[in-house]
């Protein structure tokens, strides 16, 4: 189980809830779950966001494994120049 | 791949100054940059661009110009099937659709024989334009009576939802805690209002390509970019080809700083091409690329800070308002999720929005979004300090992040490294210089992500011993450089027995984009481990040989050596004698990587300038410049140099003198380099640095991107410290020396009154 914390702009697409606990083992499951228990992010979800696991950010990598009771953030993409 | 646990200090290579590959080629003009590539039968583009800022276009009529002599094709909207997905916004720009949106909005394109018959036929092609009322500024923009940009536009990230069509594409809020119960327990608390105008990154080398397309439909594209692999895919997807049928190649580039991370002309001279059937060299003017390439945002922002009497920061909250051109898009996210990054708050609330203008649509410019967001907090986090009383590195030390603090954005920063560099910049004696009269000191420090992302590299002994290593991000640094140390330093051998190279898009997989600072970090990364397999495989081949087991070898300073008790006694082999063996030993030695690179670890800095202003001209002069910065480790430490140097001087010229100015038709009125001034050497002093290096344990050698992080400072720390030599607190940017000049005369005359 991982808790998962939204911006306060993705507040705006999960009716004001900023945290979710979700049972997932990688990213990319914890955004399928996270769409599915938040249907209005779905979309956001699938355009590409960045996910910060214990401080470290990933854009790119739904396998990557999400070990028990890591801080999960869901960022806007990231892009730089 | 984390950071090598085993210590690998002293490294022989990593942290050496090398002299670059490409140097020679670049200094004696045998570089090949995107509009040195010629071909037989090659015809010349140009592009007829919108005169208004915001126009519906009624119709388009070519026909005269397609009957003049010399003419081989014209392009319109027509020619670029139109769409719906996330492509539509880059076509859009590429080619104008039912109106142009800002000037120089691309309308038409021509391939002729000549530049001159190209020209004539620009001038023949009739269109018919409907004018709109424009805006160009990006608080009349988000007004409601302001003209809409893109009608059917809805606001995104508003609760309840938007349901009205709006220049704002879309708002952002990041923070956390309670900054009313914040700036409650503030002993001083300060508010202010600030503009920066747009800029733009000012490479020297235009936008260029020449671009071939077969009658059966293949393609290659030679072009001046930060991403060839990204060149392809959107090319073909916006000509509907097959991925495989363009082939791209990256020519040397004269500066990208994020300009060049997008298409603009390539799009057009395939098209061209593949109607003319023949080769189409097209290269922008520097009027079109003021006017039309992509310049970084312009911005409105406000900010309010309260400090406790200690010098804590209780709560920091900011408006951000971006505009991103006539497109959804600015970096305000970016700024917006920086603007408080380098201070451990408890309360925080940073809203932006994203506003469209009647201006082209912008491009990333180093670190999008982050100095403008520090421009405005680190000026009230200086004005704190004044009013404390307070040095203001120590105030900004008091309240830095570090391990383990929760960021203004969200997550938990990993092991970091501000509170190392601010320290390294109290301790520089350039700190603690006196000052003479008319000139003033400034601070401030930056923060940036960094980023790594898909990377694919692959590395090839050859027969004698030499290295080859391709890569697909092309140079904007001294990349290439860097990653000859790290391929040397893996394999033992000597730096210049290696060569990089930038390989075109058929002979690789594919490689993000050379953007957020991570080329060293993640092309480095993917060289390290694909010198690591060849490694193996020279180990593997040295045991064949020996006729031991694979795991009784190991590889020591370029030589493969027996190890362990039952090895046997062999005389080491070095790669020069396993590479000369290897036709008849199994055939060729190679290491390869693809993989997306993450955790790029970020990076932070801090600036120190003193200025000197001449009251009666207004004119500021740069008297010292020092930059301390967190690089991890510095692979090529004259390049890391180059790049902190780099930052700052482009932040000298956003902050003194370069602006967009557009005129009340909307059109720009110094799209040239005599009117928009950039930064030349004699402006400049020699700017000290200072290598900080905290591991990032995301890396093996502990590299942190380094490209980005030095434009973030900039313009705060010069504007405080204009601020320091004349006494006014400078809010807007460029305080270019007519601005200064009047708000010294303002304040005199207001002296003189009292």
């Amino acid at each position: 189980m991982v808790q998962v914390r939204l911006g306060g702009t993705l507040q705006s697409y999960s009716g004001g809830q900023a945290a979710f606990e979700i049972e997932a083992a990688n990213i990319g499951q914890m955004l399928t779950a996270l769409g599915e228990a938040c249907p209005r992010l779905k979309p956001l979800l699938e355009q590409g966001v960045a996910v910060a696991v214990d401080g470290a950010i990933y854009r790119g990598s739904l396998l990557q494994p999400l070990p028990p009771q890591a801080e999960v953030f869901i960022l806007p993409r990231l892009a730089g120049g | 791949m984390p950071l090598d646990q085993t210590a690998r200090t002293p490294f022989t290579k990593v942290g050496t100054r090398p002299l670059r590959p490409d140097g020679v080629d670049k200094v004696t003009g045998r570089a090949r940059f995107g509009a040195d590539m010629n071909a037989p039968g090659m015809l010349i583009g140009k592009i007829l661009r919108s005169p208004h800022a915001h126009a519906r276009i009624r119709s388009i009529d070519a026909s005269a110009a397609e009957a003049l002599p010399g003419v081989k094709a014209v392009v319109t909207r027509d020619d670029f099937a139109d769409r719906n997905d996330e492509f539509r916004d880059v076509l859009v720009n590429v080619m104008a659709r039912d109106k142009a949106l800002y000037d120089g909005h691309a309308v038409a394109a021509i391939a002729a024989t000549s530049a001159v018959v190209a020209r004539k036929a620009l001038a023949l092609i009739k269109v018919d334009y409907e004018v709109l009322p424009h805006v160009t500024d990006v608080e009349k923009a988000m007004r409601s009576d302001a003209p809409l940009i893109q009608e059917s536009l809805i606001t995104a990230g508003l609760d309840p939802a938007a349901t009205k069509p709006s220049n704002v594409a879309a708002r952002h809020q990041f923070g956390h805690g309670d900054v009313e119960a914040g700036f409650a327990a503030a002993n001083v608390v300060i508010e202010r209002s600030f503009r920066t105008e747009a800029t733009h990154q000012g490479y020297i080398e235009p936008h260029a390509c020449l671009a071939s397309v077969s009658s059966d439909g293949h393609g290659e594209l030679w072009v001046c970019t930060q991403g060839h692999f990204m060149v392809r895919d959107t090319c073909a997807t916006l000509l509907g080809m097959d991925i495989s049928k363009l082939r791209v190649t990256a020519s040397e580039i004269g500066g990208g700083f994020g300009g060049k991370t997008t298409v603009f002309i390539e799009p057009v001279a395939l098209a061209l091409s593949r109607k003319a059937g023949r080769p189409v060299k097209l290269v922008m003017s520097r009027s079109e690329v003021f006017r039309a390439s992509g310049p970084t945002s312009s911005t409105s922002i406000r900010v309010k800070m309260g400090v406790s009497k200690d010098g804590r920061f209780t709560a920091g909250e900011a408006e951000l308002k971006y505009q991103g051109g006539a497109f959804k898009g600015s970096p305000v996210d970016l700024g917006a999720m920086t603007s408080f990054a380098c201070y451990d708050v408890e309360n925080v609330k940073v809203v932006g929005y994203d506003v469209l203008t009647n201006r082209p649509k912008q491009a990333a410019y180093r670190a999008p979004g982050a100095p403008m967001a520090a421009f405005a907090v680190e000026g009230v986090v200086n004005e704190l300090a004044q009013r404390l009383n307070m040095d203001p590195l120590e105030l900004r030390l008091k309240n830095a992040v570090k391990e383990g603090t929760r960021s203004a954005f969200g997550p938990t920063f990993g092991p970091i490294g501000l509170i190392e560099t601010l320290k390294a910049a109290k301790a520089h004696p350039h700190y603690s210089v006196p000052l003479g009269p008319n000139q003033g000191r400034g601070v401030a420090c930056g923060f940036w992500f960094n980023f790594g992302g898909q990377t694919c590299v692959s590395l090839n002994v050859n027969i004698d011993g030499t290295v080859a290593l391709a890569v697909g991000t092309p140079d904007i640094g001294g990349s290439r450089a860097s990653m000859c140390l790290m391929a040397a330093e893996e394999l033992g051998i000597e730096y210049d027995r290696v060569r990089t190279v930038v390989a075109d898009t058929s002979s690789l997989g594919y490689n993000d984009v050379t953007d957020g600072s991570r080329v060293t970090f993640a092309s480095g990364m993917a060289t390290i481990k694909a010198a690591r397999e060849t490694v193996k495989k020279l180990c593997q081949r040295a045991a064949a040989i020996w006729g031991i087991p694979e795991d009784a070898v190991v590889w020591e300073e370029g030589h493969a050596r027996p190890a362990g008790p039952n090895a046997g006694a062999f005389p080491p082999l070095s790669l020069r004698e396993i590479a000369a063996m290897a036709p008849k030993t199994g055939g060729p030695i190679a290491g390869h990587c693809e993989f997306n690179a993450e955790n790029a670890g970020p990076s932070f800095a801090a600036h120190i300038v003193d200025v000197d202003v001449d009251h009666e001209t207004g004119r500021t002069t740069i008297l010292r410049y020092t930059i301390a910065q967190d690089a991890g480790k510095a692979v090529h430490p004259s390049y890391v140099e180059g790049q902190f140097q780099g930052g700052a001087a482009q932040g000298v010229g956003w902050a003194l003198n370069e602006e967009y100015i557009y005129g009340a038709d909307g059109r720009l009125q110094n799209p040239g380099f005599l009117d928009y001034r950039i930064p030349v050497a004699s402006d400049l002093p020699m700017i000290d640095t200072v290598i900080v290096e905290v591991p990032n344990p995301g890396h093996p050698y502990g590299v942190r991107g380094v490209g980005e992080t030095s434009i973030v400072p900039p313009l705060a720390a010069i504007a405080n410290a204009v601020s320091a030599a004349t006494g006014i607190r400078f809010t807007e940017l460029p305080m270019s020396p007519p601005k200064v000049l009047r708000a010294i005369e303002e304040r005199r005359m207001k002296l003189a009154a009292e």
